[in-house]
Order: structure tokens, then sequence, then C-alpha cells
């Protein structure tokens, strides 16, 4: 029966393809038909395959031990996705020093493949990053197998069309102008789809856990997922102009749109970045470190903090606009209080080492995750100051933002996540150890100095931009034109992107060293310690 | 809260293991816990101080009145003060004259200066020197006049802009449609020839036909150009689109129609002054 059912959608979703692809509108809505159908065309196929050779009967047993299939599948979606939107924020990097990159293409122009490398980086990498680690975190500290069976691996097959549809709309043209939410209103559909079947996995398997509580990284993770389903379906209300095309028409207009926009922009930082990544940091910390947590009271009030002020701080993005001044006055404020809620997060992490701190030495994972909360300790610190309006005057619109946000993605959620790589993969792979622990001392020092090189270029930058555009003359008249700024910025993009190029290599060097782990090469002999050089 | 709990030296874990993850039993840090009650208390403060809490009609104005549009009102009205008399000046001074004045000139060619980065740099460039289809304003070849008042006219009415009734207007035809091809080859010849350029001599001599007549009544018999008109003088290298075969074989078959907005609606008369001086002392002032 089920078999029918499926098969039938299936049939139904080709059918609908064929019609879309027939009908389109525009050329992005008619190649994403395209991808769509033929999607659902192979899993037709496949199927129907499977179905025959097994008796109905021994495919509902229920099946034993952890379901780990859908988190090495994550594990490498994460990696490949990595190197993808790495490459493209490098690139894009050098189109910004060097504008003939953009080839004068539409396709390959600056404005287009901006979309393309914060989503490969944000959704692609992160997003199939939290996936991944909920999935393995939420069993092992649940006990329980994942609620739902294949539902699983749905939503990991979703999740991935997902990102191609967006990123094939972003090449093509179709968006929604709005920044971390540009997919259109047919790709948001189907990313909530994918959603719920995420959020009904996780939460059965929260409800059938063997434990008696849920561990702290299970609240972070939950927190992110619901908050997330609510942010991409109120930020994304919109009216289609025809069931066959990619453009839609926002419900809210103005000042409203922007706040919306910033509401779920900011919390897109707030609960995807930073609530997701820290259940993340719970679990793959103490386990690396082999060291309790270290406040179970700090990890309870953080949380209801965290969670309950984050949500409030998106008007902090429209300092001096027309959103009017007590919203701003709100933002600032719930901005600045969060500092302390942010940073019980990077005490639990750092203080679970109390005892550990020699590993350091030896563990180069381990100086990555510690790292890692290093670089979040100080985003969330140089977040709540740039909040403040008097701060905000001078930061607002110019690179320092660029170097802020990047502090945090590159040197948080990069590393952090690189860490639960380097743990997961021998693991889900039964291997021993890592192929190379000098190869991930390599990868730690290259992602340092490039984030150095990165967030430093751009706050020089930055602040230059901001007191450059300010400047004014004896009698208040403007010194510099926006060209001027630009012009002055060219030696600091250019290391800006040289620091990419370091990120970059880094992570081309982990995809090496966990392929070879996975395939169980034989580590390198000698040194199996690198003392920290 | 465990504010009250001595601490003891070893803190004990909460007895839970997932995973054989355990928890301690560490109070929260104290300055941790103190800083986050001053930012809750310093926030209280800022929201009593600053319009924060939203009512039924409005929200709450704070004690200090702040408003940011007041904020930035009063900035530019304190600017607009300050420069109130030199401004005055200005426009009691005849264009002309403002030169005799070093300080009025000083004030002028500053304010226009960066009007200009703001307003003109992104079609006339940041240095002035144009782009294709945008005039180079260092050089002393002029469209529709360089002296001060020309100047000022094309700036405050702008050049085929619809909105202003007194904006410079002027119409090449789409000589594609009226001319022949070969005819229109050997126009391209003859201009070629008028600016000096390599050419083909005879197809040239037949086009010096063509050129009077159908475009001498604008650009004059020897192409010298009319400012009155707006018709550009041919007989020099300078090109606004450009002197090749290619590009002037479009330019008779097509025509141009730049504009340029009329800056009247959106500055006022002294800063279209300031920029009309601004402009004028870049070098080609006439």
């Amino acid at each position: 029966m089920v078999d029918v059912i499926v098969l039938t959608l299936l049939g139904l979703v080709v059918l609908i393809g064929g019609m879309a692809i027939n009908f389109a509108q525009d050329l992005a809505f008619q190649v994403q038909a395209i991808i769509v159908l033929g999607a659902a065309a192979v899993i037709f196929i496949w199927y129907l395959r499977r179905v025959e050779p097994v008796p109905a009967d021994s495919r509902f047993q229920p099946a034993s031990g952890y379901m780990d299939g859908v988190v090495r599948a994550g594990v490498i979606a994460t990696a490949l996705w990595g190197v993808v939107g790495f490459l493209a924020g490098t690139y894009i990097a050098f189109q910004l020093t060097f504008p003939v990159l953009n080839l004068d293409l539409p396709f390959t122009t600056f404005g287009r493949l901006r979309p393309l490398h914060t989503s490969a980086v944000i959704f692609a990498f992160g997003g199939n990053a939290l996936i991944a680690t909920s999935f393995y975190v939420v069993q092992r500290t649940s006990a329980a197998r994942l609620w739902g069976g294949n539902l699983a691996w749905f939503v990991f097959w979703g999740y991935q069309l997902f990102i191609v549809l967006a990123a094939v709309g972003y090449v093509l043209g179709a968006t929604q102008s709005k920044e971390y939410a540009e997919p259109e209103w047919h790709v948001d559909i189907w990313l909530t789809i994918v959603w719920v079947a995420y959020l009904a996995v996780f939460l059965g398997t929260i409800l059938k856990r063997k434990e008696p509580h849920i561990y702290v990284a299970n609240w972070f993770y939950l927190a992110f997922i619901v908050t997330i389903a609510m942010l991409h379906i109120v930020n994304n209300l919109s009216v289609p102009v025809s069931i066959w095309g990619s453009k839609s028409v926002q419900v809210f207009s103005g000042v409203q749109d922007a706040l919306t926009q910033w509401w779920y922009g900011h919390n897109a930082v707030g609960f995807f970045l930073t609530a997701g990544f820290l259940g993340m940091m719970y679990y793959f910390v103490p386990k690396q470190a082999e060291r309790p947590i270290y406040s179970y009271k700090l990890s309870i009030i953080h949380f209801w903090a965290l969670i309950f002020l984050y949500i409030w701080a998106g008007p902090h993005h429209l300092h001096y606009t027309a959103l009017p001044d007590w919203a701003q006055t709100l933002g600032m404020v719930f901005s600045v209080i969060l500092w302390m809620p942010s940073w019980g997060g990077m005490i639990n992490g750092l203080m679970t080492l109390s005892g550990a701190w020699d590993k350091l030495r030896t563990d180069p994972v381990l100086r990555m995750m510690v790292v890692s909360v290093g670089f979040y300790g100080m985003a969330t610190f140089e977040g709540p100051v740039m909040a403040i309006r008097a701060v905000n005057s001078l930061s607002h619109y110019t690179d320092w933002t660029i170097g802020h946000v990047h502090s945090g993605a590159l040197g948080w959620n990069g590393m952090i996540t690189f860490g639960a790589l380097y743990f997961l993969v021998p693991r889900l792979w039964n291997r021993e150890r890592l192929y190379s622990l000098s190869m991930v001392s390599w990868h730690f020092w290259l992602a340092t100095i490039g984030i150095v090189l990165y967030v430093s270029s751009m706050w020089v930058s930055g602040i230059m931009e901001g007191l450059m555009w300010r400047e004014v003359d004896a009698q208040g008249f403007l010194v510099n034109s926006f060209a001027d700024t630009v012009a002055a910025k060219f030696p600091m993009y250019l290391v800006r992107a040289i620091g990419g190029i370091f990120y970059l290599t880094g992570a081309l060097i982990m995809c090496v060293n966990l392929w070879k782990t996975a395939i169980g090469a034989t580590p390198r002999a000698a040194t199996a310690t690198v003392p920290a050089e | 809260m465990s504010r009250k709990e001595k601490k003891p030296t070893d803190p004990g874990t909460t007895g839970h293991s997932w995973d054989g993850i355990e928890e301690l039993n560490n109070p929260l840090p104290r300055w941790w816990l103190w800083t986050f009650y001053a930012t809750i208390i310093w926030g209280i403060g800022y929201t009593i101080l600053y319009p924060a809490w939203p009512l039924i009609t409005g929200a709450t104005p704070g004690l200090l009145g702040y408003s940011s549009r007041q904020e930035v009102r009063a900035e530019i009205a304190d600017v607009s003060a300050a420069n109130a008399a030199i401004d005055a000046r200005l426009m009691a001074t005849d264009l002309a004259g403002v030169a005799k004045d070093p300080a009025l000139q000083r004030y002028a060619t500053a304010g226009g200066g960066a009007l200009f980065k703001t307003y003109c740099a992104q079609c006339h460039g940041s240095g002035a020197a144009g782009n294709v289809g945008y005039p180079n304003l260092l050089d002393d070849d002029w469209l529709w006049g360089g002296t001060l008042a020309d100047i000022n006219t094309t700036i405050a009415h702008g050049v085929r802009w619809d909105q202003d009734p007194d904006t410079r207007y002027s119409q090449m035809p789409a000589f594609g449609d009226i001319l022949t091809k070969p005819e229109i080859t050997q126009v391209v010849e003859y201009v070629r020839a008028l600016s000096g350029q390599e050419n083909d001599a005879a197809l040239a001599d037949k086009g010096k036909v063509v050129f009077g007549d159908n475009c001498a009544a604008c650009h004059g018999e020897k192409g010298k150009g009319n400012q009155s008109l707006g018709a550009p003088n041919l007989t020099d290298p300078i090109w606004l689109y450009g002197g090749d075969r290619k590009t002037l074989t479009a330019t008779v078959e097509k025509a141009r129609y730049g504009i340029m907005p009329a800056w009247s609606s959106r500055l006022d008369p002294s800063q279209i002054r300031q920029l009309a001086i601004y402009v004028h002392q870049l070098g080609g002032g006439q």
C-alpha cells in the first residue's frame, strides 16, 4: 500500500514537473522543473526496482542499532558543499579586487554569485553539518534509533534538492532579493516540507529516548529547528505571480518588510549559526576532551536567556533607517543584554577543558574546537558592540560587518564543524583514528592564518571606509566620493582574498585526510601526536 | 539558582550521563552573573532615557527626547547656518565675478567638488574625465557651451530631460532610415577626413555632398558644430561615442540621445552655482 502511494506521488511529481517545464514563465523555473522531474523519475525507477525482490514483511521489521548511513551521507555532503562555498567565496573576493573576473556574463556577476556563496556556506555547508551532527548526537544522547525510518533519508536528499534548486535559481536570476532568504516561493515551499520532516525525525527520536533527561545539545538543536521553521515561513510569505513562474510579490512592504527580513536575518545567525552550532559544541567538545560539561546550571540559564533575547535583536540591522526610533532602541538594548547569555556557551565550552588543557598540545582536533569557541566569544562580543547605535553609525554598510560575520562563520561555525567532522569520520567508518594528525595541524594553521588575514583586513577596510564616508571639511562638505573609498580598499581586498585561499586550502587538506581515513588508508608512519607549533 | 550555595572544592556531577558525557554542578560564574545583571539594569535605564516601549498609539518618547531624525536635522541646520552668510554672498554675486573674491571662489569650489562626488561622478567619473557617452569636463570642447552661465544652465535644466521645459534639447535624426548604405559609408569617410583621420579620399569626396545636404544644417558647413543646438564639433579628435568607422556608422544610422537630469529639482540654486564654478575651473571653462 505504502509503495503504491509513494509511486503515485512520484508519478504525480513527474507529471507536474513536465507541465511546469512546458508552461514555465522564466528560464530559472524551467531549469528547476527539469531538475525536479529528473530527480522524481530517477527515484521512481529506483523505487520500482527495489519494491519487487524484497518481501513486504521483512522490509517493515524494525531496524536495530543507530541509523548512521544518513549521517555518513551528511558528512560527505558537508565537506563537499564546504569546499564549494569556500571556493565561491574566494572567487567573489577576487571579483571585488579585480572586477574583470565578473567575466561580463550575467551568470557570473558578483550579484548572482554572492548569494550562491552565502547560501552554500550557511545552508549547504552549515545546514548539512547541523542535520548530520544532530542526527548523530540525538541518537547517542537519547540511546534511540532515529524515528521515522527512511524519513531521515528524505530529509537528507530533500535538503540537497533544495540547495541545488536554490543555487540554480540564483545563477539564472530568480531571487526575491531578501538577504539569506533569496530562494523564490516554490523553493521555499519545498524547504518547508523538508524542514517539517526534519522536525518530526528529531522530535520523534527525542520522544522515544531511553535516557531520562534530554541532553543540553538537543535543547539547542530543537530550538534551532523550531525557530528556523517559524522564521522561514513568516519571512517568505509571498504571493506568486504565476504558479508556473518563479516571480512572487512579498506580503509585507516598506519598513514592515525590512523589519521582518532582519528579524529573520538576524535570527538565521542566532538560531542557525549560534543555537544549532552550540548544540554541536555541547556534544563534540566534551567528547573530544573526555571531560564533563563545566556547569549544568550555566547551560540552563544561558540557553533560556539566549533563546529569549536573540529573537528581539533584529532591529539593530536597521539603525538610522525608516524604522521608528523606539524599535531601534529595543533592538540595540536586547543585543547588548545578549552579550552574557552568548558568552555562557563560551564559558561552558572552554571550562569543560579544565583538567585537560594539556591535550591542546597533542590533539589538533581539540585545538580546532577550542579556537572555534574562542572565535565564538569574540564574535558575540563584537556583535553587541556593533549593535550600539553610535558604533553602528560608523560600522553599518562597511566591510567591518563583513569581517564580523566571517570571524563568526569561518572561526566559529567553520572550525567547530571541522572538529566535528574529524571526530565523526573515524567513528562512522569504523577506523581506529584519523589518517594523519599532522594534516589536521596543517589545516588548523592554514585556517587560523586565513581567518586572521580576512578579519583584520576587513576591520581596517571597514573602519577606514566608515571614516572616509563621514569625512567633511571645515564647511561641512564631503571630502571623499564613494569611488574614492572603493579605490582605497584595494589592498585590503587583496589581503582578504588571500586569506580566503588559505582557508580553502585548509579545507581541501581536510577532505583528503577524511577521504584517506574513510577508505582505511594506512596512516603515515611515526608521528601520532603533533605538538602545537 | 545557586547563589547562596557554598562552593565545594569538588562540585560533583548532576548524576546524569549521556553517551558518556556528564555535567558538573558548578555554580554560575560570579563575574558572568553580575555582568549579566549589569547589562539588564543598563538596558532598563537606557529604555527610560530613549524612545523605546511601544504603546497603543505611539511609543514612550524617553526622558532625553531623543530622535534620530531631529539629530540629522540639527546637524544639517548647523552647517547651513554656518554657511548662510557666504551662501547669500554667492547668490548676490554675479557668476563671473565670483573669481574676483578668493574666499567665495574657494567656498564654491569646495562645495561644488563635494556635490560633484555625490551626484555627478557616477557618469562623468570622480576625476570628471567622462566616459563613452558621458562628456569629459576637463577639456575645452563643449557641447552646450563652456561659459559659467552655460554650464550653470546645463546643470540646472539637464539635457533632453523631459520633466524640465527649459532643458537643453536637440535630436539628431537616425539617418539609417533616410540615407542609403553607400551614402552613409561616404559621409562617415568625410567625417573622418574632417577630423584629420585616415580615410578613403574618393569616398570622402562623395561624402562631402551628403554632409552638405544632411548634416551641415546643424554641424555647420565646415563641421565645426553649433553649441546653441548642442551639435558637436566634428573637426577635433574629441569624440563622445568614438571616431572609428564602426562607431561613426552606428551614430549616423541610429543617432544618439544622451540624457542628463535637471538638477534644479534636487539641488538648490546656490549648490548649482557651486557645481558650475567647480566644473568651470577644472580646466576647460571658457
